[in-house]
């Protein structure tokens, strides 16, 4: 009788397990076509050039070039949770690029995220964005690639912990995450909205940095943009979406091209992962793109919560301004302070963002009233005051001022204090910073 | 009002800048100077060096050799997290133009410090640095950086008027594989013959020379350079 019972649960067990294996494979392979179609004319200078734009258009070169390498021939680590994935060689070698492969193999890693030898591919290459591309922008990337100059450098194996090395913990996670899709069009918007949907969700991968990232490393889906903690790297990516933080609903479409081209404008400076954003891609891009992009993103609907967070805001900002025309006392409604801090900030920062953090326009941030300085975590903040940075080096910024690294200057407890001060002063209201949060994210200082 | 008294007060000063007290907006000048103040938190004021006695002195050394240096941390052939994170973001043409700025400062040299080996640890750097060692097939360093030490322009740079520990450090580097230079690594190979105590008697003796009051990188090398190095244009292969 227990004999019985035990064998219907085994029984039942593989059927089940025979059943999920199933499905897995399935969702694995929905919507892959053969590998199939018309090989395009990979000489044809026009699609080559096109190609050409298309992969600043993707930033293409941003991993797949190793730091001082030859550009496309791979080696550069993605540092992920769960180890690190390396960038391949994309040059036309044979043995270690793309050399023996064809245009319909080539859409099928952007489309289906699949390797020539059928291996899954892992979502560090972002084709959860890139399966949105056309076939013919993908024809065009591929005739570029083709046309660089073939490197032998070999590729370097990833070093991923276990399971995540496992080509079925990869099937598992595909199996939950990735679908593959197709440009969206959306007749009821212009064919500018379009055009930026298009760029930003596929080939921009603004996502991959622009969104939290689940337990499994996983993006809800590629029109989020509500912002995120860039995994191991620890730079804060802000929302693109919320006016309190990098969303531009009230920007005008020109200072957004602006910021993107050269990487500073009147409404704001890139830094950090951005700067590489614009310095491999964005600047390269011609005007009507970036505009497109820019009425994308001005028309991203905005979090639930911001416009009540917006009049709270007002509301304490009215009260405090009461408050210090009333008496001559520093207004009530700052939620952090620290006189030693305001030290710190006027022995080594007031010189160039000003006694009142007010900055230098188009050269030193201001601080004053500032969204990258509110934003919820501090972790750029920490970055920029231990590492320091230059903008991005740009043909409309071609020499851009600098910004010293004060890490072996300032102790973890003084960037801490700088920081609350910054944070709780000129119209900001953050919370304070501990000495905690410095450690954090000064080990992980290295991109 | 002095920083001291200011900064003694600055509770006082931001209470009243809440009340709308304005104080001067900062004093920004379109120079290269204004843009490598990036530069200069660490490598001291104009780039004379920081005294902490690590941070070496950038000003006066030859642009060829500074621009080598920034492109090599850039790309990641000399390996400091600092400087590679804040280079990362800039071109050739700009990196160029650094350099060139902290080349043709001419600012005088501090007396350097004493030294603080013996009088045979100086002889045998002193030995080193003028006459070379036959024996370990080491040349000297005057034959690449010039009789006076001073440097060759445009890429060879001055081996005094810097700290004893960034020297020792350095020449250390090299030798254990962690500083590279452009291929052939001529340096590499020099250090790579000398025994850890040469490079202290060298560091030691470097260190304590003057530099003479304006004192500049030599012109031209004084000879055919003894080994190729790949930094140094018109080497031999």
């Amino acid at each position: 009788m227990m004999r019985a019972w035990l064998g219907c649960v085994i029984v039942v067990l593989i059927a089940v397990s025979a059943v999920l294996v199933a499905l897995i494979a399935w969702l694995n392979l929905r919507g892959e076509d053969a590998v199939a179609g018309t090989e395009p004319d990979l000489a044809a200078p026009e699609l080559i050039a096109r190609g050409a734009y298309l992969a600043r258009a993707g930033n293409c070169m941003g991993c797949h070039t190793a730091r001082g390498g030859v550009a496309y021939a791979g080696g550069r680590g993605v540092p992920t949770p769960f180890g690190t994935v390396v960038a391949p060689n994309l040059t036309p070698d044979a043995e270690h690029g793309l050399g023996r492969w064809n245009a319909a193999e080539f859409w099928r890693a952007l489309h289906n995220g699949r390797s020539r030898d059928g291996r899954l591919l892992y979502p560090a290459f972002p084709y959860p964005n890139y399966t949105r591309v056309t076939r013919a922008d993908s024809d065009a990337l591929f005739a570029y690639l083709r046309s660089l100059p073939p490197s032998s450098r070999a590729n370097d194996a990833h070093t991923l912990r276990f399971p995540f090395d496992r080509q079925a913990a990869l099937a598992v996670w595909r199996a939950l995450y990735f679908r593959p899709a197709q440009p969206g069009n959306d007749a009821s918007r212009s064919a500018e909205w379009n055009r930026g949907a298009y760029l930003v969700e596929g080939l921009g991968h603004c996502n991959a940095c622009h969104a939290g990232r689940n337990a499994l490393g996983a993006t809800t889906s590629p029109l989020d943009l509500a912002g995120g903690l860039i995994p191991v790297q620890n730079w804060y990516a802000p929302s693109l979406a919320s006016k309190l933080e990098a969303g531009v609903a009230d920007w005008s479409d020109a200072h957004v091209v602006e910021l993107l081209k050269t990487g500073v404008s009147a409404r704001g400076a890139v830094m950090g992962p951005m700067g590489e954003v614009v310095s491999g891609s964005t600047q390269h891009l011609n005007d009507a793109d970036l505009r497109a992009m820019a009425v994308y993103l001005k028309a991203l609907p905005p979090p639930a919560e911001e416009a009540a967070i917006l009049a709270a805001l007002a509301a304490s900002a009215a009260s405090a301004a009461a408050a210090a025309s009333a008496a001559s006392a520093p207004a009530a409604g700052l939620v952090s302070r620290s006189a030693a801090g305001a030290k710190v900030y006027d022995q080594h920062c007031a010189a160039c963002h000003g006694d009142e953090g007010e900055g230098v326009p188009g050269i030193y941030p201001a601080l004053a009233a500032s969204r990258a300085v509110t934003l919820p975590t501090p972790a750029n903040l920490v970055h920029i005051v231990l590492e320091g940075g230059f903008p991005p080096v740009t043909a409309g910024n071609p020499r851009p001022y600098g910004m010293p690294p004060f890490a072996t200057v300032l102790s973890n407890d003084e960037v801490a204090q700088l920081l609350t001060h910054i944070r709780g002063s000129w119209g900001n209201e953050a919370g304070a910073v501990s000495a905690f949060d410095v450690t954090k994210y000064r080990a992980s200082g290295a991109r | 009002m002095n920083r001291r008294v200011a900064t003694a007060l600055s509770p006082l000063i931001l209470a009243l800048a809440v009340t709308g007290g304005a104080r001067a907006a900062p004093k920004v000048e379109d120079t290269m100077a204004q843009r490598v103040l990036a530069c200069t938190g660490c490598h001291g004021p104009e780039g004379r060096a920081a005294s902490d006695g690590y941070y070496p002195r950038i000003a006066g050394k030859p642009a060829g050799y500074l621009y080598n240096q920034l492109v090599s941390f850039r790309d990641g052939r000399r390996q400091y997290t600092l400087m590679a994170n804040l280079l990362a973001p800039l071109t050739d043409d700009y990196l160029r133009d650094i350099a060139a700025h902290f080349a043709q400062l001419e600012l005088p040299y501090p007396p350097p410090p004493r030294a603080t080996a013996g009088a045979d640890v100086l002889a045998r750097g002193e030995t080193l640095v003028t006459k070379g060692d036959a024996g370990l097939d080491v040349p000297a360093c005057i034959q690449c950086h010039g009789a006076a030490l001073m440097g060759v322009a445009p890429s060879v740079p001055a081996l005094i008027g810097m700290p004893r520990d960034y020297l020792n450090a350095q020449l250390g580097a090299w030798r254990t594989g962690g500083r590279h230079a452009m291929s052939p690594d001529c340096m590499a190979e020099v250090a790579k013959k000398l025994a850890q105590s040469d490079i202290a008697a060298i560091s030691q003796w470097l260190g304590a020379q003057a530099v003479p009051a304006g004192a500049k990188p030599a012109t031209a090398l004084p000879a055919p350079l003894p080994l190729p190095c790949g930094g140094v244009p018109g080497s031999p292969k």
